[in-house]
């Protein structure tokens, strides 16, 4: 059994401090998604609200918005900050700032289609209904729609939080040093002594990514079915 | 070969630990048509469904012609197309139009000639007073027409039996009668039909022979004046209580 | 914008894209196969295999196409299974893909009413014609738009295949901005080149997803 580890280049993650790295490496990209999803989440709400709203200028600029971010991928989106911006405004950002911004607008767009989503699923006739008992909009909104709409969004919020995370890897791409980064190095430092040791630490690095997406999605699924 | 045309040999049927069917015997003589009435969730529904197959069960057996219908067999299909069934909830497939609902089987099972298939379903749609509707797609038809169409369906397939779960169950009042003479028609014709049905009335117009089935089990059987001017069980009598509503407001007239 | 160097730099660009396309419709068309094997496994809830494919769909749809990429470049040589870049972008796209086509066929297939099985069985049709001529025509409309969503977000997701340095591209802007310093050009070709092959795909998707949702079979 050994052998087997040695030979896969396993044994490489225990040596000196080769896993904490890792891991470290796996936090950086975690806590710029969460970062990210932090600042998505009342942006995103904010937006679907007002992606709902009567005017049409509004609702236009919104979309457009939405449209432009969603069709890009979210790497083009990434050079356009990181690089972009250096060479037309001169601002000098760093990788990680660069990365946090664009999962921030990425995430609000996201979210705020989600909340817009929500909100035009409740039936017309449940405002209605609550109108018909009297109650004023507020109450409307407090005790019918909101709840009804939080149920339906928090899985798909929570399911956009492992889609961030997913994501995060991109920035590797410029220059952020996150978990594939550290597997690199790691690789390099170790190619001679262990020549197979790409295999376990990218082995390794995708367990962690799953280990880190998993147990959030299954949330997700979990709180769908309970609500649907 | 006697002319028993489907031959059921106590079959039992149960599912999660409930037996649903408890040995019922039965058979169907050829051009004979037996109405299968009962209350609900009394097993007729589930007996038609075992005869196609379409249920698993426990022991028992049936027959058509002398060749056992089973489940995962070989012949299945091909005893299947000898079969002809109509659900309660509408069964046209939405993607096709009226017409290739009907053809599909004839068509790609039996490998008929297509245009003979069209000609014969043409016919058969002008018969059930649907020739308009061939084009048309099923969620453009009515309930009631939605059903003929059914009827037709499996009347393509040159059927040695027609089963009829409840066909009339989930229409509108006014769409019954429509569907109720088409299967009166072809009662007529000397089809051999096994129908389920709440229609009391028209159980006993079409009716050869009566089969009352309750827990699952077959408590009375006779001929349909038999049956419901004299039912010789207390559960039919008490069953059949439940269709008389008449009999309250005439004796409020006669309270005047 | 230096016009001249757009100029310049167009063919480069062409070849990426026409690279960035191929790779994707190979990628996409295998992701397709391996999603409706997937999905006719879970929907005939074939014992054991079926396990593996829910195992495969769970791994597929929680971890990144980066990472798988690295993990089937960089580290299945190392057992003896060598593979040139192509071959891994493509390979990493149906990996991924193949779930998320899975997933899509099988929301349609459940789509369709248990009736319309019974009633084809009940016609003399056998498992095969049943699911070609009744359950797939019915399953495939309703799977179509998340179809295309599939279609464009791995179009999308090729953008990382620079990475396993196949030169699409990402890979051109980011060489060519190393090179010359002609940033502003580079990104504009980029994006130019991401809409024109995405634009289209996303304008289709939208139209057929209206038409869906405007009305069924018969109009």
């Amino acid at each position: 059994m050994p052998d087997l580890v040695t030979e896969l280049g396993i044994d490489v993650l225990f040596k000196g401090t080769n896993f904490l790295r890792l891991l470290g490496g796996l936090w950086s990209a975690l806590s710029i998604s969460l970062i990210a999803v932090a600042i998505s989440i009342p942006l995103g709400i904010i937006m679907g609200v007002l992606m709902t709203s009567k005017s049409r200028i509004i609702k236009a600029i919104l979309r457009v918005y939405l449209e432009i971010i969603r069709i890009m991928p979210q790497l083009v989106l990434l050079f356009l900050m990181f690089f972009g911006t250096t060479r037309a405004f001169g601002w000098d950002i760093s990788g990680e700032t660069a990365s946090i911004i664009v999962f921030a607008l990425w995430g609000t767009a996201e979210m705020g289609d989600l909340v817009r989503g929500a909100l035009i699923s409740i039936p017309k006739h449940q405002y209605e209904s609550s109108e018909a008992l009297g109650m004023t909009s507020a109450q409307t909104y407090l005790y019918i729609i909101i709840p009804q709409t939080v149920r339906r969004l928090i899985p798909l919020s929570i399911n956009l939080i492992t889609r961030m995370i997913k994501t995060t890897s991109l920035v590797l791409m410029i220059g952020v040093v996150e978990v594939l980064k550290v597997a690199q190095q790691i690789i390099e430092a170790n190619r001679m002594t262990s020549p197979n040791v790409a295999f376990g630490i990218y082995l390794t690095v995708f367990v962690l990514y799953f280990l880190a997406c998993w147990p959030i999605s299954l949330l997700a699924k979990y709180l769908e079915k309970k609500w649907s | 070969m006697s002319d028993e045309l489907l031959k059921i040999d106590n079959l039992v049927k149960s599912f999660d630990g409930n037996t649903i069917l408890d040995g019922v015997s039965l058979s169907v003589k050829k051009s004979e048509v037996v109405v299968i009435i009962g209350p609900s969730g009394c097993g007729k529904s589930t007996l038609l469904r075992c005869i196609n197959a379409l249920e698993p069960i426990q022991s028992g057996s049936i027959t058509l012609d002398g060749e056992v219908i089973e489940r995962n067999s070989k012949t299945l299909p091909a005893l299947r197309q000898r079969i002809g069934m109509v659900f309660q909830s509408y069964d046209l497939f939405p993607h096709l139009s009226v017409l290739d609902n009907i053809v599909l089987a004839p068509c790609k099972v039996q490998k008929r000639n297509r245009d003979e298939a069209k000609q014969e379903a043409m016919a058969l749609l002008e018969r059930v007073g649907l020739s308009e509707k061939a084009k048309s797609y099923p969620r453009e038809l009515s309930g009631g027409q939605k059903q003929r169409v059914a009827i037709v369906r499996a009347l393509c397939m040159h059927p040695e039996i027609l089963l009829f779960d409840e066909v009339t169950a989930a229409l509108d009042p006014e769409m019954v009668r429509e569907v109720l003479d088409v299967m009166l028609d072809l009662a007529k014709q000397g089809r051999t039909m096994l129908i389920v049905t709440h229609e009391m009335q028209f159980a006993r117009a079409i009716a050869d022979r009566i089969i009352f089935l309750d827990n699952g089990k077959i408590v009375e059987e006779a001929k349909p004046d038999e049956f419901f001017d004299n039912p010789k069980t207390e559960r039919a009598k008490q069953f059949l209580n439940m269709f008389e509503f008449d009999s309250v407001k005439a004796r409020d007239g006669l309270d005047k | 914008m230096d016009g001249e160097v757009i100029m310049s730099y167009l063919p480069l660009y062409g070849e990426a894209a026409l690279l960035t396309v191929k790779l994707g419709v190979i990628g996409i068309v295998f992701a397709i196969i391996v999603g409706l094997f997937c999905s006719m496994i879970q929907y005939y809830k074939v014992p054991v295999v079926r396990r593996i494919v829910s195992v495969y769909i769970e791994i597929s749809r929680n971890t990144p196409l980066l990472v798988q990429l690295f993990f089937i470049f960089y580290g299945l040589p190392r057992l003896g299974i060598p593979t040139d870049a192509e071959t891994c972008g493509i390979a990493g796209l149906a990996f991924l893909g193949g779930s998320y086509m899975a997933e899509a066929f099988r929301s349609g297939l459940e789509s369709v009413d248990k009736i319309q099985t019974e009633s084809a069985y009940s016609l003399g049709m056998n498992r095969l014609q049943t699911m070609r001529y009744v359950i797939l025509p019915q399953a495939m409309s309703v799977s179509i738009p998340a179809f295309v969503a599939n279609v464009i977000f791995l179009l999308k997701e090729t953008s990382v295949f620079s990475a396993i340095s196949l030169m699409d591209l990402m890979f051109t802007a980011k060489d060519l901005m190393g090179m010359d310093h002609n940033t502003v050009e580079c990104l504009f070709l980029l994006v130019s080149f991401y809409l024109l092959i995405l634009l289209p795909i996303s304008i289709v998707g939208t139209v057929v997803e209206r038409r869906m949702r405007r009305a069924g079979f018969g109009n």
